[in-house]
C-alpha cells in the first residue's frame, strides 16, 4: 500500500499569495504543523503503508528537503519528493512516475491533494472497497456540500445501493449533485490503464494540431476532467461518503478555517498540541496551539482558534484570536489581533489592532463549504482575513483593517481594505 | 458654593435668541444695571471685567465680544470701526471677504434694550442687533485667547484642546501629573487609573471613572461614572456618564457615547454616534449613528 501526496508547484497556489512567496504552500502551518504533514500522519497510520510519496514540480527546497528528512524520522517511514519536470496535472504526475508508485509490488495507493483539510478516513476507504466487491474498482471520498457551493467542485452522481459512480463532471454551472469531490482517492494498478489512453489520444489529437508546445500538453492530464469523467457509467468507479470535517485550503481565509477544523480534532488526536490554562501562564480560551519555544506574557488572552509558531513573542495584554501567528513574529502589548495570519518575523506595535474579516462557511447549513471569494467586488476589495507578510512592521497605535501587506513592509499609519504593496 | 443667587426663568415654548430676555424682564432690569447674556454653547477665556469697562467707557446701549476666525464665510461676520469699535453692519455667510471678525455669543447690555424685545420667539442677530447698530448703538470688543463655539462634537473636542491648554498657562497646578501621563490632562479626584495606561495629551477625565490597565487615550472627554476596560485605545471620543467600554476596544474619529452606553469587548468603532442606553455588540468600521 502506498500514497501519493500532490503537492503542486510555484504557477499553482497564488491564490495563497503572499504567504506563498516565503514557503511552499504544502508548508504552510494549518494547527501548528505543516499542511501536508497531516496527510502523511493519516497516512502512515494506515496498516501496511509501505512508502509516502510527494509529487510536484517545485525545484529541490531547502524547507521541503529539511521537512521531508524530519518527518522521515518521526513517522518512521520512507518519504521521498517526486519532482515532475513540468506541470503535468493531477493525472500526468502519477501516470509519468507509475513504475515509481507500483516499484515493490503495490496492490493499492492513494492518492491525495496537498490543498485540503480532512479527518482523512482512509482505512474506511479500504474497507468499503472490500465490501462493495469489486477488487479492482476505484473509490472517490466524496462529501454533502449546499446545491449552490457543489457547483464549484466536482460534483459526483452514485448509485444509491452501490455507490457507483454514475456521473462525474467538474465544476459544472448547472446543479447536478450535492456529493462533491473531495480530492483524497483510492486507486490500484489499473488506474494506469486508464490514464494511459486518455495520454495516448492526447497525443494523437495533437499530432492533427501540430501545435508547438505538443511535448507539454499530451503529458497534462487531468485526473478529474480527463479520466473520472470518462470513467463514470463504466462500472469501475465508487464515491465513499463521508461526513467528517472537509475543506479545500485555497485562500489565507481558509487557512484559518483549516487550523480550526484541525485544532478541534486535536482534543482526540493529539491532545497534547493544545494549550492549557496554567497559573502564570496567559489564559486559552477553546483550542490553541503554542509552539514549545514561543514566549507568551501571562496577562495575555488566546483564543479560541489560534496558532503560535516557534519564537514567537507575546506581549502584556495582547489578545489574539482566530489567527496564525507564524514564527518569529513578535506582539507587543495591549495589541488586538483577530482573523489575522502574522507573518514570519513581522513585528505588531503596542495597542495597535491588527484585523480582518472571517469567510467562514453559514454556521447554521451543515453542509457550506468555504467560499473561494474574488479578490475584488464592485471595484473594491472584499473585506477578507488581514494578512501581513514576512517581516512586516506595524507601528504602535494603528489599526490594519482587511488588509493585505506585502513582504518587507514598514508601515507608518493605519490601513483599510488595501493591498499595501 | 459661589455665594451668589441664581434664578431659572422657563420658557414654555422656545423663544429664540431675544425672546427670553423679554421673558426675564423683571429679573434683568431689576436694579437698573447692565446685564451680561452669554450662549452657553461657547468656551473661552470669559472677560467680563474688561467687557463691562468697554461697555461704560462707550456709553452705548450693547456691547458685542467678537473673535477672528480663519473662515469667517462659515459664521455671521460683524464689521466695526477700528478705532472706536461702533459696530457699522452685520453680514450673514459672506461670499466675498468682508471682515475676520465673527460673533462670539457674549454680550452686556443696558436695561434700556429690553424695551425693543418683545415677548415673542425673536431672533436676536436678525431683528435687534441691525436696529442698534443703524442706531449706532451697538459696540464690538475684540476677544483675546481661545474662542469655540462646542455645539459639535467635533468643535466640542477642539475647544476642549483650547481650554486645556489656557489651563496650563494661567493654572498648571490643575492637571493632572504623573507616570503614563502626557500632555494637557485633567483627572478628577475621584477617578481611578490602572497600571500601564497613557493618558494624553488632551485628556478630561470625570468623577468616579475607572480606566482599567494598560489603557492608551487621547484626545478624549470621559464622563461621570464611565468605565473603559483594559487594554482599550481611545482618541476623539466623548464617553458618557455611566458607560462602560470592554476590553481591547478601539475607538476613534468623533465617536461618541451616549449615557449609559455598553459597547463589548473586542470592537472597533470609528465615529460611532451611539445614543443612550444602547449596547453595541458589533463593530462600527465607518461614521454612522447607532440608534
Amino acid at each position: 500500500l502506498k500514497a501519493v501526496i500532490l503537492i503542486g508547484g510555484p504557477q499553482k497556489g497564488t491564490r495563497f499569495r503572499p504567504l506563498s512567496f516565503e514557503v511552499p504552500k504544502p508548508l504552510f502551518p494549518v494547527a501548528g504543523v505543516p499542511m501536508v504533514q497531516h496527510h502523511i500522519e493519516a497516512c502512515a497510520k494506515v496498516p501496511g503503508m509501505k512508502e509516502i510519496l510527494l509529487m510536484g514540480f517545485y525545484q529541490p527546497h531547502e524547507a521541503l528537503g529539511r521537512f521531508l528528512v524530519s518527518a522521515q524520522q518521526e513517522f518512521k517511514i520512507p518519504i521521498r519528493y517526486l519532482q515532475e519536470y513540468a506541470a503535468l496535472g493531477t493525472g500526468g504526475g502519477i501516470y509519468h512516475f507509475r513504475d515509481q508508485i507500483l516499484s515493490g509490488g503495490a496492490e493499492a495507493f492513494f492518492v491525495l491533494n496537498a490543498d485540503v483539510c480532512s479527518e482523512f478516513p482512509l482505512q474506511e476507504m479500504l474497507e468499503f472497497r472490500q465490501r462493495h466487491g469489486d477488487a479492482h474498482g476505484f473509490v472517490i471520498l466524496g462529501t454533502t456540500a449546499n446545491r449552490t457551493q457543489a457547483l464549484n467542485y466536482g460534483c459526483i452522481v452514485a448509485n444509491a445501493d452501490t455507490q457507483e459512480v454514475q456521473h462525474y463532471v467538474e465544476k459544472p454551472s448547472t446543479f447536478v449533485s450535492e456529493i462533491i469531490n473531495c480530492g483524497i482517492y483510492l486507486f490500484t494498478p489499473a488506474i494506469f490503464q486508464h490514464i494511459g489512453e486518455v495520454f495516448q489520444r492526447n497525443q494523437r489529437e495533437l499530432v492533427l494540431e501540430e501545435s508547438s508546445n505538443g511535448w507539454q500538453r499530451a503529458e497534462v492530464i487531468r485526473l478529474e476532467q480527463d479520466v473520472f469523467t470518462a470513467l463514470a457509467g463504466s462500472g469501475k468507479l465508487y464515491v465513499y461518503k463521508t461526513d467528517g470535517f472537509w475543506s479545500q485550503i485555497k485562500s489565507a481565509g481558509s487557512a484559518i478555517y483549516a487550523s480550526r477544523l484541525y485544532l478541534n480534532q486535536y482534543s482526540k488526536s493529539h491532545p497534547e498540541r493544545l494549550a492549557q490554562n496554567k497559573p502564570g501562564g496567559p489564559v486559552i480560551r477553546g483550542n490553541v496551539y503554542i509552539h514549545p519555544t514561543a514566549s507568551i506574557d501571562s496577562t495575555a488572552v488566546l483564543g479560541p482558534n489560534v496558532s503560535i509558531g516557534e519564537g514567537v513573542t507575546v506581549g502584556a495584554g495582547v489578545r489574539v484570536r482566530e489567527s496564525i501567528v507564524l514564527h518569529g513574529a513578535s506582539l507587543h502589548d495591549h495589541t488586538c489581533v483577530l482573523n489575522t495570519i502574522v507573518g514570519w518575523d513581522s513585528t505588531i506595535g503596542r495597542w495597535a489592532r491588527v484585523e480582518g474579516t472571517p469567510s467562514d462557511p453559514n454556521p447554521n447549513d451543515p453542509y457550506a463549504k468555504i467560499d473561494s471569494e474574488t479578490l475584488f467586488r464592485d471595484g473594491r476589495l472584499t473585506p477578507s482575513i488581514t494578512i501581513l507578510g514576512c517581516s512586516v512592521t506595524i507601528p504602535a497605535e494603528v489599526v490594519i483593517l482587511n488588509s493585505i501587506v506585502l513582504p518587507h513592509k514598514e508601515l507608518s499609519r493605519s490601513y483599510k481594505n488595501q493591498i499595501i504593496l | 458654593q459661589l455665594g451668589i443667587r441664581i434664578s431659572l426663568s422657563h420658557e414654555k415654548e422656545p423663544l429664540g435668541t431675544a425672546g427670553p430676555l423679554a421673558l426675564a424682564r423683571d429679573l434683568l432690569a431689576e436694579g437698573g444695571e447692565p446685564f451680561f447674556v452669554l450662549n452657553s454653547d461657547v468656551i473661552c477665556e470669559f472677560p467680563f471685567a474688561a467687557l463691562a469697562h468697554f461697555h461704560r467707557q462707550h456709553g452705548g446701549e450693547g456691547s458685542l465680544v467678537v473673535t477672528r476666525v480663519e473662515e469667517p464665510a462659515k459664521y455671521g461676520v460683524v464689521v466695526s470701526e477700528a478705532d472706536t469699535g461702533r459696530i457699522c453692519r452685520f453680514v450673514e455667510k459672506p461670499r466675498v471677504f468682508v471682515s475676520n471678525k465673527i460673533n462670539a455669543g457674549l454680550y452686556i447690555f443696558s436695561p434700556g434694550i429690553l424695551q425693543r424685545i418683545q415677548l415673542r420667539p425673536t431672533s436676536i442677530e436678525k431683528e435687534i442687533f441691525p436696529a442698534m447698530a443703524q442706531e449706532g448703538q451697538l459696540y464690538a470688543m475684540e476677544l483675546q485667547g481661545f474662542w469655540m463655539d462646542i455645539g459639535q462634537p467635533k468643535d466640542f473636542l477642539t475647544g476642549m484642546c483650547m481650554y486645556l491648554q489656557a489651563l496650563r498657562a494661567q493654572h498648571p497646578e490643575k492637571l493632572h501629573s504623573g507616570p503614563g501621563v502626557v500632555g494637557n490632562v485633567l483627572v478628577d479626584p475621584s477617578a481611578k487609573i490602572g497600571a500601564n495606561c497613557v493618558i494624553g495629551p488632551n485628556v478630561t477625565i470625570g468623577a468616579g471613572v475607572v480606566v482599567e490597565d494598560g489603557v492608551r487615550i487621547k484626545r478624549c472627554t470621559v464622563l461621570k461614572g464611565a468605565r473603559i476596560r483594559s487594554h482599550s485605545w481611545l482618541e476623539s471620543c466623548i464617553v458618557g456618564w455611566s458607560c462602560s467600554v470592554g476590553q481591547w476596544v478601539r475607538m476613534e474619529n468623533v465617536t461618541v457615547l451616549g449615557e449609559d452606553v455598553i459597547v463589548n469587548d473586542e470592537l472597533y468603532l470609528n465615529g460611532a454616534n451611539v445614543l443612550p442606553h444602547k449596547s453595541i455588540a458589533e463593530s462600527v468600521p465607518e461614521p454612522r449613528i447607532i440608534m
